[in-house]
């Protein structure tokens, strides 16, 4: 709503998505995929700054090994809510819901997506389970992780499982929509000759993507049915007592809860792939390699949730197969490094903002990437699981991938959302920042994983051997959250006070540039026609090429 | 201050070694991964960075260099998995003749019981260089037995036994900690690895015994009445119980198992669960009458009539049980139903 408030103020300006209607009713009941884009935006940076505020108390606490600034009972909710909150309210809508929601019509030539209605039940689903998470919190919260095993879960603890899991329930089916809009726009709404081989890769990103929220939040739906039922009924699902197997949550479990993390990496290496094609000035090196390997992500994805489990009590056999599996999964990522790599040579390489926070990504997800070779193996896993190693690997992703990416794409496409320039040097140092501070925050947490530092242990007074580096994490933890809080605050002073963007101030390939910044309601003034491949820079840098816009 | 800022575990068992050895060698392979990505990056960033009037070269791609950049990793992928998999395979099948400990886990507590009957809570007294197994389980939530000094940990159920075993080789005091989150006072569920010099070892051993946890065992079988139906010879209304551990056992709807700790626990607790062949389902469970102390006991007990060597163990680890062990019928499972008599429910 404050966006209503903050419309563009220009004396002669051509009508847009943001200037057509103004007033809160004119956002709650748009259909306008931009303008649903845009209360995304709004409501994940909620979810990411109360998320992100638990994490600044875990880390807070760990600062000394006794147990010294939070109760035992605190520091549990805190760690749950922080991933329930990141997982399912920040991390999953994140890159889908804002950019994806906003670029997906305009790469395609589309003038919205095909359930433009369906679009805004999904954010109105989104906001009814963050607001039930929100009450659930501030009426005493959850305390089992956000992985809720059992029979912790189902029979021991008092905090408030089921509301907590109505909560994602709800927010679930928001992804499931948010995926079928996806699918169903990418399959039938592409402009006369938008082929799939002409698709930018950030499509071949989201619809990998949304095939994995379609195919797998149902079972975590399921799962949360299953938890409500066993604690209200004792129906022995999950219950050895009554002749249940907690080792089948688990299953269930982590067959949403695995792939869920491409679901959040995927569209991140879509937004990377746009940035990198944009700032080398090349074409995608292996376009079809790359479009392959996020769909070949997004099959394997399915069959390796086993190796969350590897100590959990499963056969040996079992483990066998999904150690194998998880290397099947691990190589078309590692293709995509090498194409990524490939298309820089002998590109012509400018540095600007989000080029740098794609370079930070490429580090990052590199480092998580190969991290996820050592929990693969099975003998190393017995040891690491469980502890700081997993914690920092997952962040790698998770932060240092995913979160990455999403910055990186909130800058590249600002101009585009906004109608304004971000100031360039200040982000150039938030991207600087927010590098040293994540690497500071979770690289120690490698070391003392190896160490043997469990993970959720709030009190480690019984190994003060492990301070140093978690003071190090801690340290990290705070400049990294300056380098989140920057961004925020000159996103919004750029909305009054940035340059007006033109409509390609990077002179970047895709459709989403040939229209106006912000552009109209319906996105294009007349339907465009493709004739030209993806990332077809050498047409764009030609110099005397009639009609392309050029970049300032 | 550096004394207390070590960045490498203490390494104190056989697995510790094989453990750090796959670890250093995935350090220097995935550090050169990095080192070649990492440089490559930085050298095109720098080589070819924009320069005013010099165009970015298109390149579409190139096949031969996509197979060999999946090929490569790819291989080196399998090296890593099979010699993960080799280790774990190592870590997971207990030798056959370790010492025997019983553990049950609550929140938040570890309980150890020695074969010989030492009983500790939250330590773990063990000799340098014996083989030791642990037979878990848990009375509440799922924990995780994790000793880092030894490189091996294994999730605690509840309702069924889990096993883990370790060689320690350096006498110490190593940290024991529970690695599954289980609720308050998780971080609290840590505790001590004592490694001894033997002769140290069989003078902790030799203080505080109640008798061989066997013998307590067999005690609970009389006090329970299983003598009655589980008699020594083949008139009983239940299964002579002599020699049957480690044995295959033909079941009522065909299935063949190998009784092994976890199935002898299951038949005390769920004895319609797998019925031997030939018997009537007369058993009432015991679900909610022993404590996990005393079904540890019991299947001791019934161990060490089964076995020549009283702390002997099964020939694999119990989830390790090998189908392809010949099948022994089992005499019992061929005499047929007792006739005699009414039969009380």
């Amino acid at each position: 709503m404050s966006m209503a408030a903050t419309p563009i103020l220009q004396p002669v300006e051509r009508e847009n998505y943001l200037n057509k209607e103004y007033g809160a009713w004119s956002w709650l009941l748009t259909t306008d995929h931009k303008r649903i884009a845009l209360l995304y935006l709004l409501s994940i940076t909620f979810f990411f700054f109360i998320g992100g505020f638990f994490a600044l108390l875990i880390r807070l606490e760990l600062l000394t090994p006794a147990g010294d600034l939070v109760q035992a009972d605190t520091y549990n909710k805190l760690f749950t809510m922080h991933g329930m909150i990141m997982v399912f309210f920040f991390l999953i809508p994140s890159i889908p819901a804002v950019l994806g929601n906003f670029l997906v019509p305009l790469m395609i030539g589309a003038k919205d997506l095909a359930f433009p209605r369906i679009n805004l039940l999904s954010w109105y689903l989104y906001i009814i389970g963050g607001v039930m998470m929100m009450h659930c919190m501030l009426t005493g919260g959850v305390d089992t992780g956000w992985t809720f095993y059992a029979p912790f879960s189902t029979n021991f603890t008092n905090t408030k499982i089921v509301e907590a899991g109505l909560a994602i329930f709800v927010a679930g089916f928001s992804s499931i929509l948010t995926g079928l809009n996806f699918v169903v726009t990418i399959h039938r709404m592409r402009a006369p000759g938008m082929t799939w081989s002409r698709l930018p890769l950030f499509i071949w990103a989201h619809y990998a993507t949304s095939i994995i929220q379609l195919l797998g939040t149902p079972v975590i739906a399921v799962t949360i049915v299953l938890v409500a039922a066993e604690r209200a009924l004792h129906l022995g699902i999950f219950d050895p007592k009554l002749g249940g197997d907690p080792l089948l949550f688990q299953h269930l479990f982590w067959f949403y809860s695995h792939p869920a993390v491409y679901i959040m990496i995927l569209p991140a290496m879509g937004v990377v792939t746009e940035i990198i094609a944009c700032f080398s000035r090349k074409r995608i090196f292996g376009y079809h390699f790359v479009a392959f390997s996020s769909i070949a992500i997004a099959v394997f994805g399915f069959l390796v949730w086993a190796h969350h489990m590897f100590v959990a009590g499963i056969s040996v056999y079992s483990a066998l197969v999904f150690s194998f599996l998880s290397y099947a999964v691990a190589l078309p990522s590692a293709i995509k490094v090498f194409n990524w790599t490939a298309t820089l040579y002998k590109g012509s390489i400018h540095y600007d903002a989000p080029m740098l926070y794609a370079f930070g990504f490429l580090g990052l997800f590199t480092i998580g990437g190969l991290t996820g070779l050592f929990l693969s193996a099975l003998g190393i896993d017995v040891h690491v699981t469980d502890t700081y190693f997993v914690v920092a690997h997952f962040h790698y992703i998770m932060v240092g991938g995913a979160v990455m990416g999403y910055l990186g794409g909130m800058h590249f496409w600002w101009p585009k959302i906004s109608g304004r320039l971000y100031p360039e040097g200040w982000a150039r140092l938030a991207a600087l920042i927010v590098f040293i501070g994540f690497n500071l925050t979770f690289f120690p947490q490698f070391i003392l994983g190896y160490m043997g530092m469990p993970r959720r242990y709030y009190d480690y007074s019984h190994m003060p051997e492990f301070q140093i580096l978690n003071v190090l994490s801690t340290a990290g933890a705070t400049v990294l959250g300056v380098g989140y809080l920057l961004p925020m605050f000159y996103f919004l002073w750029s909305m009054r006070y940035g340059k007006p963007a033109s409509d390609n101030p990077w002179n970047a390939a895709g459709l989403e540039w040939k229209t106006t910044s912000p552009p109209p309601t319906f996105n294009f003034d007349e339907e465009p026609v493709v004739i030209w491949e993806a990332y077809n820079y050498e047409e764009l840098d030609a110099p005397h090429e009639e009609g392309v816009p050029v970049a300032k | 201050m550096l004394n207390n800022f070590p960045l490498w575990p203490q390494q104190a068992s056989t697995t510790a070694g094989h453990v750090d050895a796959l670890y250093i060698f995935l350090l220097i392979v995935t550090g050169m991964m990095s080192l070649l990505v990492f440089t490559l990056i930085v050298f095109f960033a720098a080589r070819y960075r924009h320069r005013p009037g010099v165009r970015a070269e298109q390149i579409e791609g190139s096949t031969a260099l996509e197979i060999v950049w999946s090929t490569i990793p790819f291989l080196i992928f399998m090296v890593i998995f099979a010699w993960g998999a080799v280790v774990y395979f190592k870590e997971r099948t207990p030798p056959t003749d370790a010492a025997e400990v019983y553990v049950v886990a609550k929140q938040w507590m570890w309980k150890v019981e020695h074969a010989e009957g030492q009983r500790e809570i939250n330590e773990l007294h063990v000799p340098v260089g014996r083989d030791v197994k642990l037979i878990m389980t848990s009375q509440d939530v799922i924990h995780s037995f994790y000793i880092p000094a030894f490189r091996i940990k294994q999730d605690v159920l509840p309702g069924r036994y889990t096993v883990e075993w370790f060689r320690a080789t350096k006498p110490g005091v190593y940290h024991l900690f529970c690695a599954e989150y289980c609720g308050t006072q998780h971080s609290g569920m840590v505790g001590d690895i004592v490694v001894q010099e033997p002769a140290q070892y069989e003078a902790w051993m030799n203080g505080g015994s109640t008798g061989p946890l066997s013998v307590t065992g067999e005690k609970i079988f009389a006090e329970l009445g299983c003598s009655t139906c589980h008699r020594t010879d083949t008139q009983g209304r239940g299964p002579n119980l002599q020699g049957v551990f480690g044995k295959a056992v033909q079941l009522e709807d065909g299935r063949t198992v190998t009784a092994d700790e976890n199935y002898l626990r299951e038949c005390i607790l769920d004895p319609g669960a797998k019925r031997v062949k030939g018997f009537q389902p007369i058993m009432p469970t015991f679900q909610g009458l022993v404590t996990e102390e005393q079904v540890n006991a019991l299947v001791a007990y019934i161990k060490s009539i089964s076995l020549s060597k009283p702390t002997g163990g099964a020939k694999t680890d119990a989830s390790l049980a090998a189908p392809g062990d010949p099948v022994l019928t089992r005499a019992q499972a061929k005499v047929p139903a007792q006739s005699n008599g009414s039969q009380v429910q």
